[in-house]
């Protein structure tokens, strides 16, 4: 109780004698926990050892004698690492690619007047709706035609370019004040000098917000790359993780499953709990990405 | 008043258009507008032509695609295309794993739109005061956010695993029969639908959060003088407040029916007998397991019919937000 009093002590003073706002974070509280259940289990089977049998498999409570076979056992059986350089390809070829479109068209729609602007602000607009994951037979075929099939380049080209960031880099560029840029074009700087050496240097917050949507959601893709991919060696983690996933089950091996898993989203989890504000903000600027 | 505002706004968007409209010969002049407007728009075309060209790829081209490919069909896997008209579009409206993956779509996207919106709405009144406490429990709502939806799929095979799984093991036993979650075509796509709420509720909370701090606070002390309980306030004065983000967030939570199905993928396959197919999976299947193209594009083509129907209603809301052109 003292605790919950603490908690509301920047509430208004009159309010804080109400019961069922305290009713709300109480049932808040139980759903959390069951909230990290998985993630508990996850770490609990990860440890568990073999010998502990498939009847003691769904125990929360931690072995007694921890193991780290699981995890050595999916290393092994599964090609993670080379999964997660894929991924890290992936990732990282859209990301660099996108930072290119969408600086010239931000930089376009926050600064330049141009014929035709409210047409084409709505043909970038309407892909927001038109997400890429319903378009995949369309774009399977289109990727295939430019011989990109089975390719890691095929993955990424759908998602070179982003209205998400547009709009999101357009905000941005539109909140630097034009002194600056004069200031440069007096000095003689070329469209792309100004770019380069004001508007961008000033969007790092943006540009970050950007890259934090951006790769989480393309780590997480699986549809489209299980289209495009074909050889085993190409995949990324999500496709590996299925395939994995789809063979240690048929052994009931939960606690290697459970080391796989574990693997593949250590990184995002371990990079989130270090910049947890950052990701919070960036996600709540993304609603459609 | 309102029209001379008005007028000023064009003339700041076309400075030197208006001027010179009335002098010179209407013919040459409207040529030289032109040009002179395209060649004072080339450095926004050229800095827009990257990304138009992957607009214009891999969004536009292929619509235009989808609808070309809905239009033939091969006899054979190996055999030529030939143009059948709109057989492909009556082929899949007869198809009933189609019209099954579309009610389960339905049921879908009700059944996972409204329990994770109310318990995102839920878990943001609880935890909008910062604090070290507050601030832990949402990070723990947001990490299913975070993992990929095959993880998540991972996990909770174990979870729905009859008999052994994490489910059973603890609550099995205040149960008279113990269902198989995943294998009972009448309960299948409702343990899928829980995976859904419980990867999404903690995104959603967070538009949910954003939208609690337009809710001014001497307003709600006003209206507890004024006797209003708990209740009465979140009536009246939270819930309009929040309209704009209740919109956005049901628009989202519609496409995310439509767009996630990888759990579908890797736990069920659309079964048992297709109870938890749904329309996007449909299509995949189509497409990679059946080498029907036709049948795909066709089913791609009603799926994006139906979105732009609500691209229809939310298109205002979402362009008020980006701030219009």
């Amino acid at each position: 109780m003292k605790l919950i009093d603490a908690l509301w002590k920047d509430a208004p003073l009159a309010t804080r004698r109400e019961i069922t706002p305290k009713l709300g974070f109480l049932l808040t509280v139980l759903l959390a926990i069951v909230w990290l259940i998985p993630f508990l289990w996850m770490g609990v089977a990860t440890l568990r050892p073999a010998s502990d049998g498939i009847n003691l498999m769904a125990e929360l409570m931690p072995s007694l004698k921890p193991t780290l076979d699981n995890i050595r056992d999916a290393w092994e059986i599964g090609d993670f690492p080379r999964y997660a350089l894929n991924t890290t390809i992936i990732c990282t070829g859209i990301l660099l690619v996108q930072f290119f479109t969408i600086t010239l068209a931000g930089f376009a729609f926050a600064r330049l007047d141009f014929a035709g602007k409210s047409l084409i602000f709505y043909l970038f607009l309407m892909q927001l709706m038109l997400v890429p994951v319903l378009l995949i037979v369309p774009n399977l075929r289109i990727i295939a035609q430019f011989g990109l099939y089975d390719t890691l380049a095929g993955v990424m080209m759908p998602f070179f370019a982003s209205a998400f960031g547009t709009f999101l880099m357009r905000q941005a560029f539109e909140a630097i004040p034009t002194e600056l840029e004069d200031a440069a074009l007096i000095d003689g700087a070329s469209l792309f000098q100004r770019i380069r050496h004001i508007y961008v240097p000033l969007s790092m917050p943006s540009f970050s917000a950007f890259a934090i949507i951006s790769v989480t959601s393309h780590w997480n893709d699986f549809l489209w790359p299980l289209m495009v991919i074909n050889s085993p060696d190409k995949r990324p983690l999500t496709v590996g993780l299925s395939v994995f996933t789809a063979t240690a089950e048929g052994t009931q091996a939960w606690g290697t499953i459970a080391a796989g898993t574990l693997m593949v989203i250590a990184p995002l989890l371990i990079t989130f709990l270090i910049f947890q504000k950052r990701f919070i903000s960036s996600f709540v600027t993304s609603g459609i990405k | 008043m309102r029209s001379i505002s008005r007028r000023d706004e064009m003339s700041l968007a076309e400075p030197a258009a208006l001027p010179v409209a009335a002098s010179a010969a209407p013919r040459l002049h409207v040529l030289k507008r032109f040009s002179d407007r395209f060649k004072a728009s080339l450095p926004a075309y050229l800095l827009l032509l990257p990304s138009l060209v992957f607009l214009a790829l891999f969004t536009y081209g292929a619509i235009g695609r989808v609808f070309i490919d809905a239009l033939y069909q091969r006899a054979t896997p190996k055999a030529p295309v030939r143009f059948v008209g709109l057989d492909n579009i009556s082929a899949v409206l007869a198809d009933p794993a189609f019209t099954g993956a579309v009610v389960n779509n339905l049921v879908y996207a009700v059944g996972t739109a409204i329990p994770s919106i109310g318990l995102a709405l839920l878990f943001a009144l609880a935890l909008s005061r910062t604090n070290a406490v507050s601030s832990a429990l949402r990070a723990a709502l947001f990490l299913p956010v975070l993992i990929p939806m095959v993880a998540a799929s991972a996990l909770f095979l174990f979870i729905f695993l009859p008999n052994v799984g994490l489910l059973d093991h603890y609550i099995g036993r205040l149960l008279p029969v113990l269902p198989n979650w995943l294998g009972d075509s009448d309960i299948a796509l409702y343990a899928i639908m829980v995976i859904t709420v419980w990867k999404n509720a903690g995104y959603y909370m967070l538009f949910f959060l954003a939208g609690l701090q337009a809710v001014p606070e001497d307003v709600m002390e006003a209206a507890h003088l004024d006797g209003a309980g708990p209740f009465m306030r979140f009536r009246h004065i939270i819930l309009p407040e929040l309209k704009p983000t209740f919109l956005f967030v049901i628009v989202i939570a519609t496409l995310n029916a439509v767009t996630q199905v990888d759990h579908v993928f890797v736990m069920t396959k659309g079964g048992p007998s297709n109870s938890t197919n749904l329309v996007l999976f449909y299509i995949y299947q189509q497409a990679v397991e059946h080498y029907d193209i036709g049948k795909a594009s066709a089913a791609t083509l009603l799926t994006l019919a139906a979105l732009m129907g609500l691209t229809a209603l939310s298109f205002r809301t979402m362009a008020n937000r980006e701030g219009g052109p």
